[in-house]
Formats: structure tokens, sequence, C-alpha cells
């Protein structure tokens, strides 16, 4: 079970007897008063989404979801293809199913596929990606030290905040968690 | 190894923190006020419904100050102030963050109001010092921060922002909720704003308004958006105080919360205590506006997470 301060973007909670995302989460907590967890709830199954606000003593169980590995092959016409890669099987999911995930998807990714049943519903990433940079600004030297940043693009067309030194061509690590830049990759 | 960029970009906010720290420093300081530490670590904190401490070998880490603060001031102190780290269970957000860092100051001889006007003082005081004159951008809108300031009853913000009335709002218990979605994102739009008088049962430590039974003399002030400080009328009766606490114990106890011991060297000074008031104000927050930043984890070095 997961209590009120478990709640976060992302948790996959079961709402009666359906699986729900949190797509959105604010926790706010007036002067004196009591903590408020305010969530917007996707179903995974039909996609509706509604908005609540949980307070702490509210109790959740968590989404009846099996995790599978695959690998992710390619997308097509907005629907994204992933593989097992022991039985060849694949599945696919939708754009709005695959949701932010779709910004750190490189070619033969390991990611969690979550199964309803049969049925194919999300996704969970690793919380570490590595993807090459394909737009930035050329580096102009000593601006390292200052803290500067800069935005570039991704090879997925995410875009994001790095440092000034990081040029076209190279990998990074990205949090998938934050969306934030960590560190360069070296190969 | 490569350096820490994320901690690196965070190097502007930190120079802006810093330097409205001793800007708040110089501020009290030139008005005698003392500069006081009192423990972090204590037997409990003050019972309070809604705010968890972080046990600690036995005792628990501070929630504020207060009860400290307050028995220096029951001894003969009569304006002093401190900036020290606070503790909070389970708060985590874009504006909360477990161990965060309070300003409180205290002053006999006054009342709420009068906080108010001192309150504005220090905001103004420092803000000159960080080079801002008759507003601060915060988030793309203009504060205006001339005095005075405007003062809104948390009564007419309920009738004016929210469908129900403060009283029917807490019967239903629907205070927190209303006051966060509907009332905070209405109010200080322009400048910042103090919420005065609020439900006795909100305001533990507050003494009742003479006028109105009903409230008690605390105001919160709002600015940029965010909910910066607290302060009170200061409580002085002690079995008035006694049976307040109580209350708070009982409802830590009914939603299963650990129930904190009486405070009772606390209680033994509140007698010699002389009329005050005293406020309690958020230091990330207040940096937060001087910075321009909208999370709370871009004005301290490390947040939990990142340890």
């Amino acid at each position: 079970m997961f209590n009120a301060s478990d709640l976060r973007k992302n948790l996959k909670i079961q709402i009666d007897g359906d699986p729900y995302v949190i797509v959105d989460f604010t926790f706010s907590k007036p002067g004196k008063g009591q903590s408020l967890y305010r969530c917007k709830l996707k179903n995974m199954i039909n996609g509706n989404q509604f908005e609540r606000t949980y307070r702490s003593g509210d109790t959740f169980a968590p989404a009846n979801l099996r995790e599978k590995k695959m690998q992710y092959l390619y997308a097509e016409d907005r629907n994204y293809c992933f593989m097992e890669a022991e039985t060849y099987e694949q599945v696919y999911l939708t754009e709005d199913q695959v949701g932010d995930a779709k910004n750190f998807l490189s070619d033969n990714l390991d990611v969690e596929i979550l199964f309803f049943g049969e049925k194919p519903l999300g996704i969970t990433l690793p919380n570490f990606v590595d993807l090459t940079v394909t737009v930035a600004e050329p580096w102009a030297k000593g601006d390292s030290v200052t803290g500067k940043s800069k935005p570039i693009v991704v090879e997925t067309d995410y875009a994001l905040q790095a440092p000034p030194f990081i040029e076209e061509g190279e990998k990074i690590r990205i949090d998938t968690r934050t969306g934030e830049y960590l560190t360069r990759v070296k190969e | 190894m490569e350096a820490d960029w994320r901690l690196a970009t965070k190097r502007n906010a930190l120079q802006i923190r810093a330097a409205m720290i001793r800007a708040i420093r110089r501020f009290f300081t030139d008005r005698a006020y003392l500069e006081v530490e009192t423990p972090s670590r204590i037997p409990g904190p003050a019972p309070e419904a809604h705010i968890d401490a972080i046990p600690s070998d036995g005792w628990y880490l501070h929630t504020s100050p207060e009860l400290c603060m307050k028995r220096l001031l029951a001894a003969g102190y009569p304006r002093i102030f401190q900036i020290t780290r606070c503790f909070r269970g389970k708060e985590r957000g874009s504006r909360h963050i477990p161990e965060f860092t309070l300003l409180e100051w205290y002053e006999s001889g006054i009342d709420y109001i009068r906080m108010m006007e001192v309150c504005e003082e220090m905001i103004v005081s420092v803000a000159h010092d960080l080079g801002h004159e008759g507003n601060i951008t915060y988030q793309g809108r203009q504060i205006a921060i001339d005095r005075p300031w405007e003062k809104i009853s948390v009564m007419e913000a309920f009738r004016r922002w929210s469908g129900v009335s403060m009283e029917e709002a807490l019967e239903r218990d629907r205070f927190d909720e209303i006051m966060v979605g509907e009332i905070e994102p209405r109010i200080g739009t322009k400048g910042p704003v103090f919420l005065y008088d609020y439900p006795v049962a909100l305001g533990a430590l507050a003494r009742v308004k003479k006028t109105d039974a009903s409230v008690a003399e605390r105001f919160e002030l709002y600015m940029g958006g965010l909910e910066l400080a607290n302060a009170f009328s200061e409580l002085t009766d002690a079995a008035e105080q006694r049976a307040r606490f109580e209350e708070e114990l009982k409802s830590r106890r009914a939603s299963g919360r650990a129930a904190y011991p009486m405070p009772e060297k606390f209680l033994a000074a509140l007698p010699a205590m002389p009329e005050s008031s005293g406020i309690a104000l958020g230091v990330d927050r207040l940096a937060m506006i001087f910075a321009d930043r909208e999370s709370i984890d871009d004005v301290v070095a490390f947040t939990p997470e990142e340890l």
C-alpha cells in the first residue's frame, strides 16, 4: 500500500479496479494546515483524466501491473514498437501511452513494458539514458566555470539545458525522472 | 571528473541568498535586536496538529525555535531574532523541503498589527540592500513593494474568492483546500498582502482577538504567490495555552500521529512573558523571490535527493 506522502508524478495506483498513472502532482501545505496532495490522474486503460486532492491518511493500492523487459524498436504513425528479445514477441504502444517517455527512447533501449492482463498499457524507463546531441551552439571557451547553461537538442528531438562545453555529436547522460542533463559520456 | 554542472548553475542564486541573509542580519542588529541561537534538538516541538517533527535519539529536531525563543522573551530579552535550520517531516514539493531555514523574531510590547509594519520595513530594507527600488520582478510578474501593503481578513478573502464562508469551510473541513485552490492563487498578484485574523483553531499559539472571539490575532504574508511568513500576537495565558495544546494533541492522536510531550518548561515560563508579537519567515522562499527562482531546490545548495 502507498500513503499520501508516497504520491508523486508517474506513480501507478489502482482505483476501482483500474490502473491509473499520476500525470501531474503538486504538494501544498497552507501555514498551520494539513498537507494536500493535488494529483491529476489518468486512467491507463481508457485515457480518461481527473483531478483530485488527497490528504495524509489516504492510502492507495499499487496498480496491478505486470512488467516485462522489452527493447524499443521503432516508431511508425505515432505507434511505438517494442520487442521481447528472447521470444521476438512484439507489442505496440500509442503515443499517448508512451507519454513523455518518447523523449528518451533511442533504438534498442531496454525498457519495462507494463501489462494489465494481456494488454500493454505503459512504459517504465531506466533512470538514466545516454543520448547523442544533435543540436548545440559551438562552445565559447571559458564559459564552463561560470555555471552557465545553453539549450541543446538530442537525437529524440528532446530539448534541454546543458553546460556550455557540450557539442554536437557528443553523447550525454540524462536522468529520465527529471529530464535533466547529468554528465558527458565518453565512449 | 566533470564538474557538477547543476550545482554550478546555482551560483547566482546562492550569492543572492547569502547577500540577503547578510542584509537581514544588518536590519536586526541595526535596530538592537539580539541575535540568539537555540538548540535544534529539543524534547518536543510545540504540539500542533499538522506539523510533524523528525525524531532524534528520543527527542526531536525542532520544527521552529518558537518555544525556546519565547522562554528568552519571558526571561527579559525584549527584542530577539534567530536564523536557523528547522526540520519538518514529509514536507517536500517545489516550495517545501524537510530541512529549511527559518527567520524568527520576537518583540515585546507590540501586537500583530505593529508586527506587519516591522515585517514591511525589514523586507523593504533587504530589497534596497539588494539593489531593488519600488518593484521586484518575480517569475515575470512585478511585485510593487511600496508601503503600506494590502491587508485582507481571512473572512473577507473567503467572501471574495470562495463560494463558501470561512465558518462553513471550517465546518466541512475544506478550509485548507479552498485556501490553496481558490484564495492563494488570487491574492497578492500586484504586491505583498497580509492575510489576517485566522480561525482560533488554526492558531494554537496566538491570542484570541478581543473584539471577535472566533478569530485569533494571526497573519500570514503572501508575496509573489508564495506564503512567506506567519505571525501572532502571542498567547500569554498559560492555562489557555495548555488547553489549546491539549486540543492539538487530541487531534494528533486521533489521526495516529506522534503525540509530543507537553512543553511544561515553556508553559511554566509563559506567565512571565510580556505582551508581544513574533513571526516566522521562510528564508528559502524569500530567497526564491530575490533570486527569481521557481523552485526551492534552486536556492539551496543541496536537496535531500542530491545527497
